[in-house]
């Protein structure tokens, strides 16, 4: 038995909070993400400068002898969490977290590797890990693109998230010597941005053949992209948490000010009671996502359980929480001009990255020992 | 540390002084209430010694560890929980100088004596009456769901001291002595085919006015304190492991028993499960939230979702059982001190799961409370808040 997770929120987390919340209420309220979203730019450059350069957060993962601020998943989830709530179209999953999380499982003795993560801490280079966002953690290392001896890929990867924004790839290739990863340029690759659901979160699909890859050298590349993608779920978890969160607080305001029938809508019990059980799920979400980023901080054995549940509860109920906030928005949460569809198409994008709910509780099944009928 | 320190220490003379082995369990109890260490929370001289709350598990460990006696706090739960604190809180210093040792060495169990069968959720509404004799009052009414009833030295009560004045205003708080000649206890018979619970009803039983506890019509007020104990005492237990409720009976059948199994069982019992460890994690965070000593309102939904989660994974293990769940264990009338829903088979506890979205606050109450205290949202229209009680419609 394991010790119990720390589910509060450090004092030092909270100021963490605070001081992302700031920049984003000065920069970035729903209605300039939502103006944004179908120009060239869905990103925000400056927005993500001053985020990962000025507050740090680029580095949040990465060890200070590497140039970063040496924190754990505690404090990264604590960022999504208020990136999730604002729906904010900057590349910290895709570069902080996901890209990261699998250099630091290559070997950070090698000058190459430790340089790439000295810039990703900085704020100077901007990474995406080469994988679908919907890759899950646990299934097999992917074989869609392979290298030569000289480096050189055949190959394509759909739905990359955050490659948009990145000046390098962080690429899972099939080498004559099996699994590795490899550094590319983005400049090199040519890359399709498909029409994605979720307009925060831009796709890419990569078309890696002829170019030329560095190889990362890492004793397990196979186990580096795993945990980056375990991370990824745990995180994910804390999201989609700010985005329930979102859509709960927004309707409660919403019904506390609509009148019809000569009353606060809030008042009639039918709706109430509603919002009720989705205060519920959003609280008991906040206890999963903080398990699961307690437990990726602290490498605790049973981690993959508390992703998994975290993953199969918390993606649900960002989901549930968006279209209880649609239904009691009535006709104004239909309309393109109200920010709410870009949580609903975050939520339900979100659903599916690194795995849907229904593939995490047939993971943990296994974990758990509770098989399925044979 | 110093504090923490000071408390073994304490626990240690205490042991030594009074060895646990050596002596009657109630003579060892009551030791330890005047030493301090009953509830470390309460005054001293009240059986405690003005530490926080969290400093009681230090206690509990050591003497667990040293294999001492406890109080067998499930079976005086009520008096524990709830009559407690309400007496800390507003009872005379002879009141709390009588009450609480008894209460807590659990020489005198209590029950509560609130819902009655016409005031339910409307609590407030009650019409129990005590009218003031002399230095009595004389209670007339009928109080329902009462567990413990029969096993009670005292209970706490409310009843109607003025029925011209809004419901709410017209309620006063009372210690009752539950061996009145007046107070007649009848089992009353639930759904599992056991008794855990009460009616009692009261006629003519003359209540001492020093057994008041709070002013006269501030009766409200002081019950509040009763229900949000309650409320405190649910969100302060123990840590518990992964599986360590319901859902672990039914994981357990599920891996002895593969020819039950089917995908769509397997669909249900995994979503089941996921609920219940996050329940389990939230009811892990309300604890530490505790232990900071910084509450949040989590605590409030817990009742609610532990109350679905316990219908529905009691459901699922009937079903899962198939034939066998055609069979009841026993439907004998008992009247059992305390509820025990691990010791029985999955018809009781589907059964007695259907109470636990009714019982201490309906779900539906619990939403109201949600709603309108933590989301702050507005009530329904009332007509009953201003008029004089007696003028009510029913």
């Amino acid at each position: 038995m394991t010790t119990a997770p720390d589910l509060l929120y450090s004092d030092v987390e909270d100021d963490l909070r605070a001081a992302v919340r700031d920049v984003l209420a000065d920069r970035c309220p729903p209605s300039a993400v939502l103006a944004a979203v179908e120009t060239a730019t869905p990103y925000d450059p400056e927005l993500w400068r001053v985020l990962a350069v000025e507050l740090g957060l680029a580095g949040l993962l990465v060890p200070e002898k590497l140039g970063g601020q040496g924190a754990s998943a505690r404090e990264a989830a604590v960022v999504l969490e208020v990136l999730g709530g604002g729906a904010v179209p900057v590349p910290f999953l895709g570069s902080a977290v996901l890209a990261t999380t699998a250099l630091l499982g290559c070997d950070t003795e090698d000058a190459g590797v430790a340089a790439l993560l000295g810039r990703l801490a900085a704020g100077t280079a901007t990474a995406a890990l080469a994988v679908p966002l919907s890759a899950a953690t646990g299934g097999a290392f992917p074989t869609a693109v392979r290298a030569d001896a000289g480096g050189v890929l055949t190959g394509r990867v759909t739905s990359v998230a955050d490659a948009l924004a990145a000046d390098t790839y962080v690429v899972p290739a099939v080498g004559p010597d099996g699994p590795g990863l490899y550094e590319v340029a983005a400049a090199d690759v040519p890359a399709v941005r498909p029409v994605p659901l979720d307009l925060t979160r831009p796709l890419s699909d990569l078309d890696l053949s002829g170019v030329t890859g560095r190889p990362l050298p890492s004793a397990d590349a196979a186990a580096a992209l795993d945990r980056a993608l375990l991370t990824g779920a745990g995180l994910l978890a804390s999201e989609q948490l700010g985005v329930a969160q979102w859509c709960l607080d927004e309707t409660v305001r919403y019904l506390g000010e609509r009148h019809q029938f000569g009353r606060v809508v809030g008042s009639f019990q039918s709706l109430k009671h509603r919002l009720a059980d989705l205060w519920l799920e959003v609280v008991s979400a906040r206890s999963a996502a903080r398990g699961a980023a307690d437990s990726l901080a602290s490498g605790a054995s049973d981690v993959d359980v508390a992703v998994c549940v975290a993953q199969a509860y918390v993606a649900a109920v960002a989901v549930r929480a968006a279209e209880e906030a649609l239904q009691l928005h009535g006709g104004i949460g239909m309309t393109w001009e109200h920010p709410l569809h870009l949580f609903l198409k975050r939520a339900k994008a979100d659903e599916i990255a690194f795995g849907t709910p229904g593939l995490h509780r047939a993971r943990l099944a296994d974990l758990v020992g509770l098989p399925r009928p044979t | 540390m110093a504090a923490e320190k000071g408390l073994r220490e304490r626990v240690r003379e205490l042991l030594a002084e009074h060895g646990p082995g050596a002596m009657e369990p109630l003579d060892f109890l009551r030791a330890r209430f005047d030493a301090g260490l009953a509830w470390v929370h309460f005054p001293e001289g009240l059986g405690g010694l003005g530490l926080p709350r969290t400093e009681q598990a230090v206690v509990d460990a050591e003497l667990a560890a040293a294999g001492a006696p406890d109080n067998d706090p499930r079976r005086i739960g009520i008096g524990l929980g709830m009559a407690a604190p309400t007496i800390l809180r507003y009872g005379t210093e002879e009141q709390k100088s009588r009450f609480l040792r008894p209460l807590w060495t659990g020489e005198e169990v209590w029950c509560q004596l609130f819902s009655e069968p016409g005031a339910g959720s409307d609590l407030a509404g009650l019409r129990t009456r005590a009218v003031r004799d002399g230095d009595d009052w004389v209670v007339d009414g009928q109080k329902v769901w009462t567990s413990s009833a029969h096993n009670a030295r005292w209970a706490i009560l409310i009843a109607r001291t003025d029925p011209d004045v809004p419901k709410h205003r017209g309620i006063t708080y009372f210690v009752c002595d539950m061996t009145d000649p007046g107070v007649e206890v009848r089992p009353l018979r639930q759904i599992t085919g056991e008794a855990e619970f009460n009616e009692v009803f009261l006629s003519g039983v003359r209540i001492p006015d020093a057994h008041r506890l709070g002013d006269v019509g501030d009766g409200w007020r002081v019950a509040q304190t009763t229900l949000m104990n309650e409320r405190v005492a649910i969100g302060s237990g123990q840590a518990v492991p992964r599986e360590g409720g319901m859902i672990g009976t039914v994981a357990a059948t599920w891996r002895e028993r593969p020819e039950l199994r089917t995908p769509e069982l397997h669909d249900r019992l995994m979503r089941l499960w996921v609920e219940a460890e996050v329940a389990r994690l939230t009811g892990e965070r309300v604890r530490q939230q505790l232990a900071h000593g910084a509450p949040g309102p989590e605590g409030s939904g817990l009742k609610l979702a532990f109350a679905r989660l316990n219908q529905q994974i009691s459901g699922l293990e009937v079903e899962l059982l198939g034939e066998d769940g055609l069979r009841y264990g026993d439907w004998t009338m008992v009247r059992p001190q305390i509820v025990d829903f691990y010791g029985r088979d999955a018809g009781y506890r589907y059964l007695r799961a259907k109470g636990n979205s009714i019982e201490g606050g309906t779900s539906e109450i619990l939403r109201n409370i949600v709603a309108e205290r933590v989301l702050g949202l507005p009530s329904e229209p009332r007509t009953d808040k201003d008029a004089a009680w007696k003028d009510l419609p029913r």
